[in-house]
């Protein structure tokens, strides 16, 4: 049914053997009852101390017996359920970490997040908690209809009216309960809800005097939550008490009946003492049971939540026939987009569409427009993170799918929106870019990037720790160190997505300077926002909601395009744009 | 997402710590738990009411073996008798029946009392809990805004939510358990030592084996559970870093050795995370092992007992019954302990929030602004963030009625500073801000701060309707001003081009509109609360230009006539304004106007200059 399941089959051997070292130590369980009413039967009854003591060794040893096959059971399920969550842990990272951009984002980084970690856990445990206690309920239950039906198979009828009745109020409170118990989940989802609003909105609350409202807001959901949990519990707290009240009563069925069947001679008392404890026992396992539906369901949903991710297939794929490279050198760090046009799987309209351009090594192409007006999706092309739907890309000469990704990729430094740096020192996240990086060029990356400033005035210089995703660092110095780590490649592409955000004037403006030294026989791919950061590039692209309505040099698209003279406008006076 | 991480050992599956798992300690466990008692005061009646019925309850269960034991006794007479007689067995029908009787009666009487304590101490703990989350969450709006600076969201929302939770279920399902775990315990050794001293004896004797597997055990399990949470920790740490930068992952070809540093902690969790569960998991049936020898012990010695007439059979078989029930409260003890010890340190972390410092009241005689005109003033003010680190020495600056002051500088100079002591959510000190001549220590918060309208970069929207948030600057506000707010803010077309029109819930993340939009709502808010002083940030960093053109109309319309302070990020906002005041390092390093400072060739001139420095080159 699932993917997610196929997981257990390399352990069906070890799972059979649980439910086999299991049933024998439930049995054996349940033979200590047995030997203590054979001591009433006929120990007491024939006044034999030889024969008490006797089966009091053998009820030792049984015992011994029973423990040796727990600790069995247990070591075995441990390696199970670990290994299993071991295995499946290892999957679904590798799937992921090889899974295209469009369907990571299908997903998203946060909810990946969570199902690699939180949901494989709850599987897991879930898991452990099924090979210690829910593989062992049905065996003693099994086992202690097992005992009692050999021990008194008409006085076993009284469980026919128990086991109805016990299953049949455990699924009537479950049924009242559960949904009761998802709708706290729902108030308490709203709690958090609100506290989180008024956290992040902290200024605002108060610049607005906002606080009564918001301490409103906040005391009606706790009032909910506070209203649904005495509800939820009104219910679910019988439980405990009607599964006792009706194991008692069955108990004492068992009593009255099997003093009847004493009185004709067809039982002794030391079985009728032992028959009540099978009783107990099967009615335990029953309560023990009903623990599933509370659990099952909730694994269930990190189940589905794994398989989504496992059932997302990469449809972006190495050639599998690899061309030779037939690139030019004249052709090297060179892009083409031949009328490109990309939508999104089951979108109506595209996102961008009949593209074509070509930036020349040496030369700066820079894409500018409005959010939605597809410059980032048009970048993503390049290194191959989406595939065009129609036309194609070419990176030096070579359209991008005859190559394979990793050679492709290779040949880009590509500098992203959102910065990422890892955990690790700053020499550690310039190397990202190229492993093999002698101490020179990562210092003369960082050098070109602007970095060398800020890097010298650390602590350890080059060996200095950056926290994960930077956060020890400003935003500007993550970027700088991003950049750089795009530089010491070398690569023959370079793609900057609104790297330069974050950077003041000055430095944007030296950055981009240092970098028409080093890009020379490289083609310079930049995103922008900022009108000024794209005026000096050889060739500017217009986009507007997917296709390019402008080409040229600044001043040329100043007089022929609308679109660009309204965002240059809107950030520069006229004085300052001629 | 990231509050879900590092929730340690706490909030795993169901209930409390695995057996053997280490647990939280507290600093200050008998103050905190005083403490927690106090809040549990006002529900004093109520919780004597859950401990009587519990001792009642547990008198209960603690009798009912002796009584099933008499029917016992009683049928092995009947026997007994009935293998001399020529009759055969005569039952005693009688007599077990007034028996059964009673033991149903009895049986029925402990599952109520059983129920209704339930219900009782649900009620207790669900008030108690709303009790405390409102005084945390009225606390919070207490606190100055340098608490909520130096701690990340997911730390406080944590105590709120899941401390609190903790509490909860330790009052509504531990607490009890505890009670009748130990009345449990005495009942069943008083009616051991009833039946037969000597074979309590024999099964005290076992108690102290227990305790020695038990100790030995835990410790080398919580050794694994260490071993065991460093790994998850490591795992999962990885996981979200790789995650996050996917991109940048497949941009560098990194896949493989991530996955392969994923496989290296993935191997050491196995291997601590089955060692941890192994361990842990043997004491259950250890401890049941011992149990069991007890159980061996006593079927022996009792039979032997029973031959010698020391005890009768039933007493032997509610001994028995006894035996089982003896180590079962003294495991759940220790367990609760556990729990207790996790729910107090959880207590210790929400009460530290409660006794955080907070903001210096608002003074006894406030005066009033009856019509501010907005003339700003910083006199000699001198602060810092810390008070061993002054940012801002000695500065000045007088801004009269409709001035515009734009703030510059390069990011993580600290321009919202300003914004902090304007509104007064930092102290300064030293020196004064005024506002009409009037110090802003003397008003009242709330009067200061419906002086000012502020937009941020960093919108605000909650999750509620479009009107329920421009209303948010002015209650008071009628469906008309509200509209014309909306339009003057140039939001009026979009949001009746929205199905639901005005009455659109935005959700949580307001991903429903966007980011442009989102700053045009703001705008019309503070349109509609009308301050004298207006406080903007200008950047507007992924939104379209269409959308640009209209957020800074929309903000020129709100500055006509107040004065403004702007953290500006375009040009012409600069050259235009009347006072700009240059931050570097948090401090005002320059002030005065465009031409002015151009003059000074300092570091203004430097950054105006940058700027250009690429543009000439075209």
């Amino acid at each position: 049914m699932n993917k997610v399941s196929k997981f257990l089959k390399p352990f069906t051997l070890p799972i059979i053997v649980v439910v086999i070292l299991m049933f024998f130590q439930s049995l054996s369980e349940l033979y200590l009852p047995k030997l203590m009413s054979d001591i009433v039967d006929y120990g007491i009854a024939q006044d034999d101390i030889g024969y008490i003591l006797k089966v009091g060794g053998i009820m030792l040893l049984v015992a011994a017996i029973a423990t040796l096959l727990t600790v069995g059971a247990s070591y075995l399920s441990s390696k199970v359920a670990s290994g299993f969550g071991r295995d499946l842990r290892e999957e679904v990272f590798s799937h992921v970490e090889n899974l295209s951009i469009e369907k990571f984002n299908e997903i998203g980084t946060s909810s990946l997040i969570t199902r690699t970690t939180n949901d494989i856990d709850q599987i897991q445990q879930v898991l452990t908690i099924s090979m210690r206690m829910m593989l062992r309920a049905p065996m003693m239950a099994i086992g202690g209809i097992v005992m009692a039906v050999s021990k008194d198979a008409r006085l076993s009828m009284i469980l026919l009216v128990a086991i109805p009745v016990v299953v049949l109020v455990i699924f009537l409170i479950a049924r009242k309960g559960i949904p009761l118990f998802n709708l706290i989940q729902e108030k308490l989802d709203n709690l958090n809800l609100v506290l989180r609003e008024s956290l992040s909105g902290i200024r605002v609350i108060r610049a607005f005097n906002q606080e009564d409202y918001e301490e409103e807001r906040f005391d009606r959901v706790s009032t909910d939550l506070k209203d649904i949990s005495v509800r939820a519990n009104k219910i679910v707290g019988a439980l405990m008490p009607a599964m006792m009240l009706l194991l008692n009563l069955t108990a004492i069925s068992v009593i009255w009946f099997g003093g009847v069947r004493i009185q004709s001679g067809n039982m002794q008392v030391g079985d009728l003492m032992a028959f009540i404890q099978y009783v107990m026992q099967i009615m335990f396992s029953l309560v023990m049971m009903s623990m599933m539906f509370v659990m099952i369901p909730r694994a269930m949903v990190s189940v589905r939540r794994v398989n989504e991710v496992l059932e997302k297939l990469n449809e972006i794929n190495d050639p599998i026939n690899i061309k030779d490279d037939p690139r030019t050198d004249s052709n090297k760090g060179q892009v083409e987009f031949r009328d490109v046009t990309f939508r999104y799987q089951g979108a109506q309209d595209p996102v961008i569409c009949n593209i074509s351009f070509t930036a020349k090594p040496g030369e700066t192409t820079a894409i500018i427009g409005g959010t939605g007006s597809g410059k980032t999706t048009l970048i993503n092309m390049i290194p191959r993170f989406f595939d065009v739907t129609e036309g194609e890309v070419l990176v030096g000469g070579v359209n991008v799918k005859d190559i394979k990704q990793e050679d492709l990729r290779a040949k880009i430094g590509f500098v992203p929106q959102k910065t990422v740096l890892f955990s690790g020192t700053v020499a550690e996240n310039i190397r990202y870019g190229k492993e093999d990086a002698s101490d020179e060029e990562v210092r003369r990356a960082a050098h070109i990037a602007q970095a060398s400033n800020f890097i010298s005035n650390m602590k350890d210089g080059f060996d200095s720790r950056i926290a994960q995703g930077g956060t020890n660092i400003s935003g500007g110095q993550n970027q700088r160190l991003s950049i750089a780590r795009a530089l010491v490649r070398k690569p023959e592409v370079y793609i900057f997505d609104d790297s330069f955000s974050a950077l003041d004037f000055k430095t944007d403006g030296k950055l981009r300077e240092a970098l028409k030294e080093e890009t020379k026989d490289s083609a310079m791919i930049i995103v922008a926002q900022r009108v000024a950061t794209v005026m000096d590039a050889e060739q500017i692209l217009v986009l507007h909601e997917g296709k390019i309505v402008g080409k040229g040099r600044h001043k040329e698209l100043l007089e022929s395009c609308k679109v660009y003279e309204e965002i240059v406008y809107s950030q520069l006076s006229k004085e300052e744009a001629s | 997402m990231s509050q879900q991480k590092n929730k340690g050992p706490r909030g795993g599956m169901g209930r409390g710590p695995a057996m053997g798992a280490p647990t939280e300690k507290a600093k200050d466990f008998k103050g905190t738990l005083k403490r927690l008692m106090s809040y549990l005061k006002p529900q004093r009646f109520k919780i004597i009411s859950v401990v009587f019925m519990a001792i009642l309850s547990t008198l209960f269960t603690v009798i009912t073996p002796v009584v099933i034991g008499l029917i016992i006794t009683s049928l092995h007479e009947d026997v007994k008798a009935g293998l001399n007689s020529p009759a055969g067995i005569v039952v005693n029908f009688t007599y077990i029946a007034k028996v059964l009787v009673l033991l149903t009666i009895l049986y029925i009487l402990g599952s109520l009392f059983n129920y209704f304590q339930q219900i009782i101490m649900s009620s207790v703990t669900q008030e108690t809990v709303y009790d405390l989350r409102k005084s945390t969450n009225e606390k919070l709006s207490r606190l100055p805004l340098k608490y909520f600076d130096s701690r990340t969201h997911g730390e406080i929302l944590s105590r709120v939510t899941n401390d609190i939770d903790t509490i909860s279920r330790t009052l509504q399902q531990s607490v009890t358990q505890l009670i009748s775990s130990l009345l449990t315990l005495i009942g069943v050794v008083i009616m051991m030592l009833i039946i037969s001293p000597v074979m309590t004896l024999i099964l005290v004797i076992t108690l102290p084996l227990s305790i020695f597997i038990t100790k030995n055990i835990a410790k080398k399990s919580q050794m694994f559970f260490a071993d065991q949470q460093r790994a998850l920790g490591n795992l999962n740490g990885h996981v979200e870093e790789m995650y996050t930068g996917h991109q940048v992952i497949k941009a560098f070809g990194y896949e493989d050795r991530s996955i392969e540093e994923f496989s290296n902690i993935n191997a050491d969790l196995y291997d601590a995370g089955w060692k941890a569960q192994f361990v842990s998991g043997i004491i259950m049936p250890l401890m049941n092992f011992v149990s069991n020898i007890g159980y061996v012990f006593v079927s022996v010695v009792g039979g032997i007992f029973v031959i010698r007439g020391v005890v009768t059979l039933g007493n032997i078989q509610a001994f028995i019954q006894y035996a089982r029930q003896f180590t079962q409260p003294i495991v759940q003890v220790a367990n609760i302990a556990n729990i207790i010890q996790a729910t107090i340190a959880s207590a210790e972390r929400v009460f530290e929030v409660l006794d955080e410092e907070e903001e210096i009241p608002d003074i006894e005689n406030p005066k009033i602004l009856e019509n501010p005109q907005g003339n700003v003033k910083f006199d000699h003010v001198k602060f810092g963030y810390e008070p061993d680190n002054i940012l801002m020495d000695d500065m000045c600056i007088d801004v009269k009625k409709g001035q515009m002051v734009a703030i510059v500088g390069p990011t993580g100079a600290g321009k919202t500073t300003l914004v902090n002591l304007l509104m007064r959510f930092y102290e300064i000190n030293g020196g004064a801000i005024t506002i009409d001549g009037v110090n802003i220590t003397d008003l009242k918060r709330e009067d200061l701060r419906s002086i000012f309208g502020m937009v941020l970069q960093n919108t605000w929207l909650f999750n509620g309707t479009i009107k329920e948030n421009i209303v948010y600057g002015n209650n008071k506000a009628s469906e008309t001003e509200i509209i014309s707010a909306a339009k003057a803010a140039r939001v009026d077309n979009f949001i009746r081009m929205l199905p639901e029109g005005y009455d659109t819930v935005l959700n949580e993340e307001a991903s429903n509109i966007s980011q442009g939009q989102k700053q045009l709502i703001t705008i019309a808010r503070a349109i509609l609360a009308d301050p004298a002083v207006l406080i903007l940030d200008e950047a507007t960093s992924s939104v379209d230009t269409r959308t640009e053109i209209y957020i800074q109309k929309a903000m020129e319309e709100l500055m006509k006539n107040r004065t403004s302070f702007v953290i500006a990020h375009r040009l012409s906002t600069i050259r235009d304004a009347d006072m700009i005041l240059v931050m570097k390092d948090g401090d005002i390093i320059e002030k005065g106007n465009h031409d002015e400072l151009m003059e000074q060739k300092g570091f203004y001139e430097d950054l105006y200059n940058s700027q250009f420095a690429a543009n000439k080159a075209i």
